[in-house]
């Protein structure tokens, strides 16, 4: 068995977004950056997966310049066997990403894709659904809950959708996106840290891929959110009650 | 001229009222540029969610009905859409943000070979071309954006569009042909959580009422999150912290991952306001925020901030509001 897993750099959650003075871009001057929080999830499914079988091999992919490099060695010291860097101009859209990650599948052949449901930057949430489209596999989007069956050969997914879980079967090979509450993803260990120097990274240069993949999403400007006007402080249950009435004719 | 292909959203042949917002969408476009929106939906036993939809002025209502389309499955829906899309030479295809659509629509937008845009909060004509903005980033970016493409597929945030005017014309109906044989059967149906009963859903609702960590089990979070919102009519939510302690399930998440919700009025009870938090629920008219910490980020945001045990606040407000 083997599980396809991409990697997005991303700014780590934790930093506070600033934009640039004139709104060309964000201010990543200074901002550490991290795996993608939800591929992180998928990776961490995928080695529990591996686990399990006591067999299969996982490939990390990222497709960025070389500082996604970082990413990588990270998903390599996580328990990744091999990682694979496309390398890309840095802005490309969800419908390119899944152009790129289609090429990088019929070259690897896995048997099913495990990936983030949405990236913490754009937050778009398109790519693997877009991956599934184009190579008219299944797809499982958002999923909390994961079970091989069938020998293998299918995964049973508990999907969480705004009703509440769905359970569907995809059967291999399929893309699977991956939801907050699938697991737990392991710290890196420092063992693991140094076997990952010693495990294989190979870089392909977006053109040898034989893909175009243009993107046809152009930001234009970034902005700041209107700031919600302070509010007001009450004192007591009968201020809030007598505010929410009277004031702003709530209740 | 745009021609923009609207996909309803049901609940088991319920409408979804999100459906009446990415119309609003098509009519603000239509109004600004001229052309005409038709209104898809796919689905079984939904006739009438579509008698629904004909009171807003669509240029057509297309309705999708078979058997083999009662669950909504990605590749089957997506085939559908795609069908649809090509045949009505749309160049927009539109689609309110909620999972359903997530799911669908960039599937749909990848057989198409069209670009999407997620989360549309606005959109101007620029020339024969659009501009939209759109959330990133948590909320915490808002991006201008162009789409290139002849076809384009979005989502849009309910809470930025009005539902269209109803009107007396009632829109005319078509039947789509649905070939089941055709249809790809790569992802199985094997059931849904039943639904609790009672309470609305926390992204239609008029109040959401929101638990966070200071509610400490299972039990006070329905006797005080729930009594409360029954006391009002609403809807009840939860921060991430109840989610990822079992207390709630994942379902009544409200944020960045969770859900995106707009209400009249949020009620933020005992929770500290993370900035993925903030991004599911800043959209709201009127934010109500109860905490014991008086530097909690939630008062940040919040009209009226109550600074208290809600252990305490909370069952005085029930009290008081009964009367």
């Amino acid at each position: 068995m083997k599980i396809l897993v991409p990697l997005k750099r991303v700014p780590d959650p934790d930093t506070k977004i600033r934009i640039k003075a004139d709104g060309s871009g964000v201010d990543f001057d200074g901002v550490k950056f991290a795996v993608n929080p939800f591929d992180a999830i998928a990776l961490e499914e995928a080695l529990r997966i591996k686990e399990n079988l006591g067999d299969a091999e996982i490939v990390v992919v990222s497709i960025g310049n070389d500082d996604c490099v970082e990413q990588l060695r990270n998903g390599l010291a996580m328990g990744a066997d091999r990682a694979v860097l496309i390398k890309a101009a840095d802005e490309l859209d969800s419908l390119a990403i899944a152009k790129i990650l289609a090429a990088v599948y019929k070259r690897e052949q896995p048997s099913f894709v495990l990936m983030g449901k949405q990236a913490i930057d754009d937050d778009s949430n398109q790519a693997g659904q877009m991956l599934a489209a184009l190579l008219g596999l299944g797809q499982a989007t958002f999923v909390s809950k994961l079970e091989l069956i069938e020998n293998n050969s299918k995964a049973r997914c508990g999907r969480e959708t705004d009703a509440g879980i769905e359970t569907v079967a995809v059967k291999f090979p399929a893309i699977i996106t991956t939801d907050l509450r699938l697991n737990e993803p392991r710290y890196v260990s420092l063992p693991g840290i140094m076997k990952a120097k010693k495990k294989p990274l190979e870089e392909i240069a977006l053109s040898d891929l034989g893909v175009s993949a243009m993107s046809r999403t152009k930001i234009l400007a970034l902005e700041p959110p209107p700031k919600r006007k302070a509010g007001v402080r009450v004192k007591t249950v009968d201020e809030l009650v007598d505010k929410l009435r009277n004031e702003a004719k709530i209740i | 001229m745009s021609k923009i292909l609207v996909i309803a959203e049901h609940d088991a042949g319920q409408l979804k009222l999100a459906t009446l917002s990415a119309m609003g969408f098509a009519h603000k476009v239509c109004a600004a540029t001229g052309g005409s929106y038709a209104v898809l939906i796919v689905g079984h036993g939904i006739a009438a969610a579509a008698e629904t939809l004909r009171s807003y002025a669509a240029g057509c209502v297309l309705v999708a009905d078979h058997s083999a389309l009662k669950e909504p499955l990605a590749d089957r829906y997506a085939h559908v859409i795609n069908d649809v899309a090509r045949s009505q030479q749309a160049t927009m295809v539109v689609g309110a943000a909620s999972t359903f659509s997530k799911d669908v629509l960039p599937r749909a937008a990848a057989l198409l070979d069209a670009g999407m845009i997620s989360d549309v909060i606005d959109v101007n004509p620029d020339g024969n071309d659009f501009i939209f903005k759109r959330v990133m980033f948590a909320g915490n970016v808002i991006a201008t954006v162009k789409l290139e493409g002849a076809l384009k597929f979005l989502t849009v945030r309910s809470a930025a569009f009005m539902p269209p005017q109803k009107v007396a014309a009632l829109s005319p109906v078509t039947s789509v042909t649905v070939d089941a044989g055709s249809l790809p059967a790569q992802i199985e149906f094997l059931g849904s959580e039943a639904k609790v009963a009672g309470r609305p859903d926390s992204t239609e609702a008029r109040v959401v009422i929101s638990g966070g960590r200071a509610i400490k089990n299972s039990e006070d979070f329905e006797r005080l999150i729930g009594g409360l919102a029954d006391v009002m009519g609403g809807a009840v939510g939860s921060s991430r912290a109840l989610v990822d302690s079992g207390i709630t399930p994942n379902s009544l998440q409200v944020g960045q991952t969770g859900k995106v919700v707009a209400p009249d009025l949020y009620v933020a009870v005992g929770i500290s306001g993370a900035i993925q938090h903030m991004a599911g629920m800043k959209d709201t008219k009127v934010i109500v925020a109860i905490n014991k910490d008086a530097e909690a980020p939630i008062f940040e945001v919040a009209d009226y901030g109550l600074v208290g045990d809600v252990y305490q606040v909370v069952p005085e407000l029930m009290e008081k509001l009964r009367k």
